[in-house]
């Protein structure tokens, strides 16, 4: 079977409300040298061995549900695990 | 003229919708299922506001996928009014009926109150019983109203006039330009953030919503009714 990791964040262009305020609060701890927090989604998807063309699905998946690509970044990876 | 106020799981502001059709503009109205396959009956769509699925991995993505979103897609194409307030133009973004896409509100908190909107455009068929430049008091209720399109979308929005609805004062959510209400190019379906069904008595704080509703009513008899 496959697992996927399917990782989603805001564009660049995009400004990221969540990230600015986890940066702040780093901080206002001790951690003074984070220069840019971006906050995203991740997601774990498992597709059985016999899907054909692994990729071009997981893909689509990503553009039409998975994220909004007017905001959203996304990126994944695609592990083949065999079943012992 | 018969509306219909499509209804999903989670949709929370649909009875103020229909109480707006029914008892303040005087017109047919239907609840609506989102696995209905047959919108054919209704002159005019409306998505109301809530919190459809739960706003499950983003607002309106889950019901952008619904059974009855077909239809209303088609209703649009056939140019029936359709109008989407709060999450139902969250619903239209992703179903890509509008361009563009919500952002959480710059605060990242949800908002609550009555704001002061100016009418960009009183030339369509939602906003013809405005005046320009008119400014009307209408609620917002939102945690993710913070619209966004790049450059180019806004190029297109305001050489075709599809900006209805900007915020007066100031920007509750830091929407580019200050945008709180947009047209499709075509101008039959509008995706606004504030609700004009919370404004339709005066005794609530405002009736400025009563005259966008009014306003569809008036265009569709227009085209539809002999002799109105």
């Amino acid at each position: 079977m496959y697992k996927v990791k399917v990782y989603i964040t805001l564009r660049e262009s995009v400004l990221d409300p969540q990230g600015s305020v986890v940066k702040q609060a780093l901080h206002s701890m001790e951690f003074k040298h984070v220069e840019d927090v971006r906050v995203g989604k991740y997601m774990e998807l498992t597709l059985p061995s016999t899907v054909e063309n692994v990729e071009a699905t997981v893909e689509e998946m990503c553009h039409r549900l998975l994220a909004n690509p007017v905001i959203e970044d996304y990126r994944y990876e695609i592990e083949e695990s065999v079943a012992q | 003229m018969k509306f219909a106020v499509i209804v999903f799981p989670g949709s929370n502001c649909d009875i103020d919708m229909y109480h707006a059709i029914k008892d303040e503009i005087g017109e047919e109205v239907e609840y609506v299922w989102h696995d209905a396959d047959n919108l054919e009956n209704y002159d005019a769509i409306l998505l109301p506001g809530g919190f459809s699925y739960g706003d499950y991995l983003r607002s309106g993505a889950i019901a952008r996928f619904s059974n009855v979103m077909k239809e209303v897609v088609k209703a649009a194409e056939q140019g029936k009014p359709v109008l989407g307030v709060c999450n139902g133009f969250q619903v239209l973004l992703e179903t890509g009926l509008l361009p563009g896409a919500m952002r959480r509100n710059d605060s990242l908190k949800f908002i609550c109150k009555t704001v002061p909107l100016t009418v960009e455009n009183n030339e369509t068929m939602f906003t013809n019983g405005y005046e320009k430049n008119d400014v009307i008091q209408i609620p917002i209720a939102h945690g993710e109203g913070n619209y966004f399109c790049d450059e180019e979308t806004m190029i297109t929005l305001k050489e075709n006039h599809q900006i209805a609805f900007t915020y007066t004062d100031e920007n509750p959510n830091g929407s580019v330009e200050n945008i709180a209400g947009i047209t499709n190019k075509a101008g039959n379906v509008l995706g606004m953030m504030p609700h004009p069904e919370r404004a339709m008595d005066t005794l609530l704080g405002s009736e400025d919503g009563k005259k966008l509703f009014q306003s569809i009513v008036k265009h569709w008899r227009e085209k539809h009714v002999v002799n109105a």
